[in-house]
């Protein structure tokens, strides 16, 4: 009769493993701020983290900010011009670009770029014992390696976020008065009276925690790498599948949360 | 002194380390030996408390490293030095950067000063112009030697090597254990040495220990290891093929 229990053996042994995973990264993210609080404050590894994460990203966020904007501009105005209301393109694209597509798509993009590398990056000091040696110096590799990095990720997604949402906005500009005849002064009135702080503060919100996110999954997957290569290019995997996934999961929940 | 007292650790139900019991007097040098897979560097790990034991304990000058708290473990990693396997360089670094990174992240020593000190200790290890190097750009013996500067530069009283001269070609094998033994010599350090390099590490060490089975078998001097009599020692030292022993 024991096969009657397989599926319960198979249930209860992915269950007990996603609760022992989910532990450790919790135990993981717990020691990393609490090393944040204390000196030394490193901050010359932060700026060099910024710059790996924030400006080597910048010019993919350029491209994607600008054709997202365009893409959205084009599909609206053959929605929008149904019912006549192309007058609204202008706080449409922005609002879209602004509460959800921006933080979003931005921090997909941080995924892809930065968070990829720097999963594979400590994966590799982790097999070729580069941080057991900076165990052994008596130096914690939470304060040298993770707390740069995920200080970078919560100063650099807001200000891509940024710049995507802008290079959106124009972008959908372009379309709109370039190709749809549309006027400037429609586009960015209706921009302008559309727009609350609150829309940009639930922007803000999201890309923050996106950017805590990425960079906590990313550190994690890199800290707990084992077997060689093939370890590594498995843990970057993980860590970019997990990261998507997750920040379309919260971005949902705190969707729902602001809306309220 | 280093005494490892029924030291216990299993990976994944694999019990790896049964029961090490081992004393190591300080300033001597040790060569840790055994097959491989044998856990030799696990349980050089659990002397520099990079691995906490299942169960037993690692007594460094009568201080049980795995029961230290967060500061005092720290004071006494900082006694510490360990040449890994593979040199454990930080890939992204420059040879020199390399050198200078426990003096610059440890110390408050001026720049001027940090470079003299890792000049010298590079010309010591004799890679004097090799400062701007990567790590991807030196040969397997060049990294070695690097990782021995960045350990000695902080002058440890401990000072671990697995493996020092894994993958080396027997000229190089040779330079580098005749520099661990003037090292050894001149800074006054206690050394453990895990090895395969026998009978070569015989000439530069004051005792060997041998790990067998999860256990020491044997302590003694070169002479004393060389006369025993226990097949298993015997069979590993003259690396027969037949013997008890079993080739997995």
């Amino acid at each position: 009769m024991s096969w009657i229990f397989i599926p319960f053996k198979i249930i209860g042994s992915y269950t007990h493993r996603f609760i022992r995973e989910l532990g450790k990264m919790t135990c993981f993210i717990i020691s990393s701020l609490f090393w944040m609080l204390f000196p030394p404050y490193l901050l010359q590894r932060i700026i060099k983290q910024i710059n790996f994460v924030g400006v080597k990203t910048t010019p993919v966020i350029v491209l994607t900010g600008s054709f997202t904007g365009m893409v959205l501009a084009l599909q609206t105005y053959y929605a929008l011009v149904k019912f006549g209301a192309e007058a609204s393109l202008g706080p449409v694209v922005a609002l879209s670009l602004i509460r959800e597509l921006g933080p979003v798509i931005s921090a997909l993009m941080v995924t892809g770029c930065a968070g990829s590398a720097l999963t594979a990056e400590i994966g590799i000091m982790r097999i070729t014992e580069q941080i057991d040696a900076l165990d052994a110096m008596a130096l914690n590799p939470y304060k040298y390696l993770i707390v740069p990095n995920i200080l970078a990720g919560i100063l650099s997604l807001p200000l891509l976020n940024a710049i995507f949402v802008v290079l959106g906005v124009f972008g959908g500009y372009a379309i709109s008065v370039g190709l749809m005849d549309l006027s400037s002064g429609t586009y960015f009135q209706g921009i302008r009276d559309f727009i609350k702080t609150q829309d940009i503060l639930e922007g803000l919100y999201k890309s923050l925690s996106f950017g805590f996110l990425i960079t906590w999954i990313s550190c994690y997957k890199g800290y707990y790498t084992r077997y060689g290569a093939e370890g590594v290019s498995k843990a970057t995997i993980q860590s970019v599948v997990l990261s998507s996934v997750l920040i379309l999961i919260w971005d949902y929940f705190m969707t729902s949360i602001m809306i309220l | 002194m280093i005494k490892v007292v029924d030291l216990f650790k299993s990976f994944k139900g694999h019990e790896v380390l049964s029961g090490v019991n081992l004393t190591i007097a300080g300033g001597d040098s040790t060569a840790l030996i055994g097959g491989s897979g044998q856990g030799k560097s696990i349980l050089l790990k659990h002397i520099i408390g990079l691995l906490r034991p299942d169960k037993g304990a690692v007594l460094i000058d009568n201080q049980d490293i795995s029961k230290l708290r967060r500061r005092p473990l720290k004071q006494l990693k900082e006694r510490f030095g360990i040449v890994f396997q593979g040199g454990a360089l930080f890939d992204s670094l420059t040879v020199f950067d390399n050198v200078a990174f426990p003096l610059r992240e440890k110390t408050r020593l001026k720049e001027p000063v940090i470079r003299n000190k890792v000049l010298d200790e590079l010309s010591r290890v004799g890679l004097s112009g090799a400062e701007k190097k990567y790590p991807s750009e030196i040969s397997g013996g060049m990294k070695k030697r690097v990782a021995l500067a960045r350990c000695l530069i902080m002058n440890p009283e401990i000072v671990l090597f697995d493996e020092p001269t894994a993958g080396l070609d027997p000229l190089i094998g040779k330079a580098i254990h005749r520099m661990i033994w003037e090292c050894q010599k001149s800074c006054k350090f206690t050394a453990i040495i895990v090895t395969h390099e026998i009978p070569a590490i015989f000439s530069i060490v004051d005792s060997i220990a041998m790990l067998y089975n999860g256990k020491i078998i044997f302590t003694g001097t070169p002479e004393e290891i060389k006369a025993s009599q226990d097949p298993v020692v015997h069979q590993f030292i003259h690396g027969e093929l037949e013997g008890p022993i079993s080739l997995k």
